[in-house]
């Protein structure tokens, strides 16, 4: 079963939707011990970066997340504001602190591209080896991103937009993506497989990784 | 770097899909779950729904073909079409769509597309105009172009970007269903008054069009006749735009 925590602020029809296609049970949880021990939770992020911060400490779930994402065995997925929620802070809304997971400010696109950054993209793992998922084309709907590599222990994407930014992250079963890969066709089907499988390239797309 | 992106647009009326001229004469064109998974798998790189129905009765339809469309559907989804209130557009965000797009009701209430933006976030609230060229300006149509409003489509366009919006959908009245090409001026005065991604909409007849419209600044384009009546699958329109040099998802 995965829990998808219920922040109460994001749209996630389509994520459940997503899960539904590949056969997979979840439930929508506010519950701190569950969202601590479930084998697989998604936090899951359309909206804004203060009230998903504030939405975090109203349901005391800080610590709960936190615990399981420094659990290697423990999977867990973070989309699109729910990745910006891994920094120390956002310039979305300076006086809201994030998980600080991954020690660095969440920073807006800069001026010369439109903002927000609307459609596919390209999401190039730093190094394949080791990655959840191959290159591919990826949905994408956000203003703000990450924009330094994460600490030594985390594997990384990259995607160019006005410059190249940190389009995911993983450590472990720990999966975070700035895209949205229940809205990446097929692709981000096989992304969602991956995280599901505990971050392997599972199935087809296995075939396609050592192709590649 | 971002794709330049196809979307094909399904006009819905009580549950199955229609398609007009110049809004008018609607025809049957097929069921919008079927019609919707058919261009996922050709590449279309999203879908957009138009609600073309008039009835309070045909609105709830709405919902359940929304509903029923994001079962199959794994790129994003964009209703539109009688959108009057922040609850019409929850109704539809918990139905299952990606993104709302409102048009007359955020020409009656511009405070509108702020309270949306301020709700579901900029990338949700996508703000259609419908225009047509009137004594030298782009005049807005509301009442799917039944009334001609007293606001230049150019500066309306940069006043929906202040207000928070996250995207555009710009149809040209005069080039709605007439396959003569989008219209180009109207197209490149847009895209230079407001930074947003602009969809450009009403005339595709041809790749050529397309290819015409992202030179005119386009972000993406949208077409309904080309794809339903079967001329081109988006996946020929797709493979003709990078041979002519435009970047597109494969």
């Amino acid at each position: 079963m995965i829990q998808i925590i219920n922040t109460g602020v994001a749209n996630i029809r389509s994520l459940q939707a997503a899960f539904d296609r590949l056969g997979q049970a979840w439930n929508l949880t506010e519950d701190a011990s569950e969202i601590e021990n479930a084998s697989h939770v998604v936090l899951p992020g359309v909206g804004a970066f203060a009230a998903a911060a504030e939405s975090l400490d109203r349901l005391q779930l800080r610590e709960a997340i936190t615990k399981r994402l420094q659990d290697p065995s423990k999977s867990t997925l973070c989309i699109c504001l729910g990745m910006q929620l891994l920094g120390d802070a956002s310039e979305e809304a300076e006086s809201a602190v994030g998980l600080s997971v991954i020690p660095q400010r969440i920073k807006r696109f800069d001026a010369d591209v439109p903002v927000p950054q609307l459609g596919w993209n390209t999401v190039t793992p730093h190094n394949q080896n080791g990655a959840p998922y191959v290159t591919g084309e990826a949905y994408f709907a956000n203003s703000f991103r990450l924009t330094q590599a994460p600490p030594a222990d985390w594997g990384y994407a990259e995607t160019e937009y006005g410059g190249t930014f940190v389009s995911s992250v993983w450590r472990g079963k720990t999966l975070a993506c700035q895209f949205h890969p229940e809205l990446s066709g097929q692709w981000g089907q096989q992304v969602l497989a991956n995280w599901i499988a505990g971050n392997v390239i599972v199935g087809d797309a296995a075939q396609g990784g050592t192709n590649a | 770097m971002l794709k330049s992106r196809v979307i094909p647009c399904l006009d819905v009326n009580d549950g199955r899909v229609v398609k007009g001229v110049k809004f008018q004469n609607l025809r049957d064109a097929g069921d919008p779950v079927e019609l919707s998974f058919h261009y996922e798998d050709q590449g279309a790189d999203e879908l957009v729904l138009l609600d073309v129905t008039a009835t309070r009765q045909e609105r709830i339809a709405m919902l359940e073909t929304v509903e029923k469309v994001r079962r199959k559907l794994g790129i994003p989804l964009t209703v539109g079409g009688g959108i009057k209130t922040i609850d019409d557009a929850a109704r539809l965000l918990n139905a299952g769509a990606d993104k709302v797009s409102i048009n007359s009701a955020a020409v009656r209430n511009p405070d509108l597309i702020a309270d949306m933006a301020a709700r579901f976030g900029a990338q949700c609230t996508v703000v259609a105009i419908d225009a047509k060229m009137t004594d030298g300006v782009f005049q807005v149509l509301t009442r799917s172009g039944t009334e001609a409003e007293t606001l230049d489509a150019v500066k309306w366009s940069a006043t929906a970007q202040q207000l928070g919006a996250g995207e555009i959908l710009l149809t040209s009245f005069d080039r709605d269903g007439t396959r003569s090409g989008y219209d180009l001026p109207m197209l490149s005065a847009v895209t230079s008054a407001c930074s947003l991604p602009v969809i450009a909409s009403g005339g595709a007849d041809s790749v050529a069009h397309m290819v015409e419209a992202f030179e005119h600044g386009a972000h993406a384009v949208l077409a309904a006749s080309i794809f339903h009546d079967g001329n081109m699958t988006v996946a020929e329109v797709k493979t003709e735009l990078a041979k002519q040099g435009i970047s597109v998802r494969r």
